[in-house]
């Protein structure tokens, strides 16, 4: 047997950090600011919520920000990610993405829930509401073949310029990684501008009507999984100029790419069912 | 079990003082201070419970002036109870401390996210208090409307920032779970020690994959759950106003699409502890290993589809009624094969009664009876009369209270040597047991009785006519607190008396991993990892 403190295994003992506990203290700080501005409190006279939850907010976007430095540091310069610390990798990513298929779920469900039983007999206030069909009456939807169906293209289009970045990487093409890269931000931001554009048309509000909740609850949450996808992806671009990623070791990028399939993914379903089910191209032709 | 493991001595580089634990990336450390955080927001959650009881003694007001505030006092202590004592003790707790050890690992898959995990608890049960003390409903502090918290008395009837404090708790207590699950999945999958196959794989480890996949699932809809009451409250949405076209019945499906995966979150770590403690003081391998650990799976399995057997009332239609009767009958089926497999394992067993073995037998036994009401409840018909009485009260205090907190007891006592390294007198651990196995059927039996004389939950007074056994509940949640003392002494006086724990302080009968390391093991275990031949679990 080897000296006694020497480790003889695979796995990665990872050293004291700060960054979970600076991590936890900022979600506090974070979750009473925005309590605290969404209520409009005060402690002793100060209104003091926008003030918290910036600092919140910073707090948790650094310690996101050093922590993962740590992360890309045992990986690219002290080696601590052996195979089965990649396997581990791998295996949390895969769940992270099960957790947020789930978290969708809870939103699809409100959806369906709302737009399957708008003219359900027993509900006769909803029905009241509804006038008993989807969309609910006096709610002028968008057209999904116009800018639904350009996102749609857009993400689409993102999905396979990902997709040449990675075989790229996987020749050892750098350049073909970084353009690839490159062409799927751009196309990330565009369809963000896109989605803004839109809002800022939308004949609906948010508040008031079950239309407006489902839908910008849904489309907003995809819309903000756009937006972290797309800097996961820029963050990668970071690190393929700085030289990470190799074409045997880059689950930084494999990640990114991951995640921003299952955005992909989670668009068919919002364009499918919200956009073109849920407009009068579907479930209104389909209610009585 | 054959092993060939390596008992070294303590880590040389391991941090001291505040680092060691505030920083920690060890999974016993963490594990312990998930214990220490579940027993301090059990003392708290337990002093509601006490005040609620000493309200209830008798009819009429006598402790609180104020009926909103008792209704304060069950949400939080429902809320405190399922989120900040039983899941940290079990999971968090003693799943950190065991697992790995129990399946030949060093650490966790990601001792770091191991940690945030931890923080965001005392993150989230700072919130959950500080909004017992902010406005809820116009006039009175905190949140009333008990721990399922359905719209509309969650929307339009606590304007005041009370329960926003308790949707963000949920929101970080979940995300704490989540990321505890995945780290969990990870390590059970990916580092078991060679030859340590999933089929002789410790039941714990089995319980612990179960429940984390449950927690994996089902946290994310919960948290969908309350951020839609968050924009309800706060930004005008209609998700739960029917008024505005939503549905306040979407919310109980929702909620309980999380809630029922839930209830067996909590209990599926105390299937395992009490399976290895069975076995142990049987001095026998656990009767039908494969099949407890499958009909774990298959309560986990059909765990997720049985969620409106807690909607019977709610309007739902005669189909789907039927249905989720017909499925929640069907977890009993696993559910006995658990019962029956403990009882095979004791069968001509040569069986001690130490204090571990004590509560596993009593969890057993109090565990079943709760099993047994949770059938009565099953049925729609039944439950059209039972739904939210006191025997509803009554069915999940004792698969949880008396089902979850006794394995916490059991484990506890099981490993205490193990994790501290010193011994407990068994006579106090025994004694412990004799009056919290008192004090509880005391508390909740007669809670039957009241629920089916028709007396509802969540009300702070109640007719003479129930007086009688009210007051006798009391008086037992006054023993099962005296056994609390009992327990506290027990800690005190192993920690003063340092009678030192042997490696395997159970003998013959103990054979998982953690019996071959030190009491308490080095800091950082199985540096070489053990290679596993043997087939006896």
């Amino acid at each position: 047997m080897a000296d006694a403190h020497a480790k003889n295994h695979d796995f990665h003992i990872v050293d004291p950090s700060p960054w979970p506990f600076v991590g936890s203290l900022s979600a506090f700080i974070l979750a009473v600011g925005a309590i605290m501005s969404m209520k409009g409190l005060a402690i002793g006279g100060m209104k003091a919520g926008p003030v918290l939850l910036g600092l919140g907010f910073i707090g948790v976007i650094y310690t996101m920000i050093a922590w993962w430095s740590d992360v890309v540091n045992e990986s690219t310069h002290k080696g601590n990610h052996t195979r089965v610390v990649q396997l581990h990798h791998r295996y949390g990513m895969i769940m992270f993405i099960a957790s947020e298929v789930m978290f969708f779920v809870a939103w699809f469900w409100a959806f369906f829930d709302s737009s399957i039983y708008a003219g359900e007999e027993k509900a006769f206030l909803r029905n009241a509401f509804t006038g008993g069909h989807w969309p609910p009456t006096g709610i002028e939807v968008f057209d999904p073949w116009h800018l639904p169906l350009l996102n749609t293209l857009i993400l689409l289009t993102s999905g396979t310029t990902v997709t040449w970045a990675h075989h790229a990487l996987l020749n050892d093409d750098r350049e073909g990684l970084k353009q690839g890269l490159i062409i799927t931000i751009i196309l990330g931001a565009l369809f963000s501008i896109v989605q803004a554009y839109e809002y800022s048309h939308a004949a609906f509000s948010f508040g008031g009507n079950i239309y407006g909740a489902t839908f910008y609850m849904a489309t907003g949450f995809h819309g903000f999984h756009v937006l972290i996808g797309t800097i996961f992806l820029a963050v990668c671009l970071l690190r393929a100029y700085k030289g990470h990623f190799t074409p045997k070791q880059h689950l930084g990028f494999e990640f990114a790419a991951w995640y921003w399939h299952f955005v992909d993914v989670v668009w068919l379903f919002l364009f499918v069912a919200i956009y073109l089910w849920g407009s009068q191209w579907g479930a209104a032709a389909g209610a009585h | 079990m054959a092993y060939a493991a390596a008992d070294h001595e303590a880590h040389a580089d391991h941090p001291t003082g505040w680092r060691r634990w505030v920083m920690s990336t060890n999974h016993k450390d963490i594990g312990t201070l998930y214990l220490i955080f579940a027993l301090t927001a059990g003392l708290v959650g337990g002093f509601l419970s006490i005040m609620m009881r000493l309200e209830l003694q008798e009819p009429g007001m006598q402790w609180f002036t104020n009926p909103q505030t008792y209704n304060v006092f069950v949400t939080g202590h429902g809320l405190i109870m399922v989120f900040f004592v039983v899941m940290p003790a079990l999971i968090g707790g003693f799943g950190n401390w065991f697992v790995p050890i129990m399946i030949g690992a060093p650490d966790m898959a990601f001792p770091r996210m191991n940690n945030i995990s931890f923080w965001l608890l005392p993150a989230a049960f700072a919130l959950l208090l500080i909004s017992m003390f902010v406005e809820g409903a116009p006039g009175s502090n905190g949140f009333g409307g008990g721990w399922t918290v359905y719209p509309p008395l969650s929307v339009a009837g606590h304007p005041g920032p009370a329960l926003d404090f308790g949707i963000l708790s949920l929101h970080l207590a979940g995300a704490s779970s989540i990321l505890g699950a995945i780290n969990f999945i990870t390590t059970i999958l990916n580092m078991r020690a060679p030859g340590l196959t999933m089929h002789r794989m410790p039941l714990f480890a089995w319980a612990m994959l179960v429940t984390a996949f449950l927690l994996l699932l089902s946290l994310p809809v919960l948290a969908g759950a309350i951020t839609m009451l968050l924009t309800d409250r706060n930004f005008g949405t209609t998700f739960f106003d029917a008024a505005g076209g939503g549905d306040p019945i979407l919310y109980q499906h929702l909620f309980w699409f999380f809630g029922h995966p839930e209830v067996y979150i909590m209990i599926l770590p105390g299937f395992g502890i009490v399976s290895h403690i069975i076995s142990t003081f049987s001095k026998k391998p656990i009767f039908g290993y494969l099949g407890m650990a499958y009909a774990m799976v298959a309560i986990g399995a059909v765990g997720f589809v049985v969620w409106a057997h807690h909607m019977y009332t709610a309007g739902l239609s005669l189909n789907t009624q039927r249905y989720f009767v017909f499925a929640t009958m069907v977890i009993a089926v696993p559910t006995g094969v658990k019962i029956f497999s403990w009882i095979a394992t004791m069968w001509g067993g040569s069986i001690r009664f130490t204090a571990p073995m004590m509560w596993a037998v009593g969890f057993i036994f109090l565990f079943t009876v709760g099993g047994v009401t949770g059938v009565v409840l099953a049925n729609a018909g039944l439950d059209r009369n039972l739904h939210n009485t006191y025997y509803v009260v009554a069915h999940f205090h004792y698969v949880l209270s008396l089902g979850a907190v006794f394995s916490i007891f059991a484990a506890w006592y099981y490993w205490f040597p193990k994790m501290s390294g010193y011994v407990t007198p068994d006579w106090i651990g025994r004694l412990h047991f004799w009056v919290s196995f008192v004090g509880a059927n005391v508390l909740f039996f007669p809670m039957h009785f009241t629920g089916l004389a028709g007396m509802p939950r969540h009300y702070v007074d109640y007719p003479e006519a129930f007086a009688g056994w009210n007051r006798i509940s009391s008086i037992g949640s006054y023993i099962f607190a005296f056994g609390l003392l009992i327990f506290f002494y027990g800690i005190l006086v192993a920690f003063l008396r340092k009678e030192k724990a042997g490696e395997s302080p159970w003998g013959a009968g103990a054979n998982t991993l953690e019996w071959t390391l030190s009491s308490p093991p080095p800091y950082h275990q199985f540096e070489t990892l053990p290679r596993i031949s043997g087939n006896d679990h």
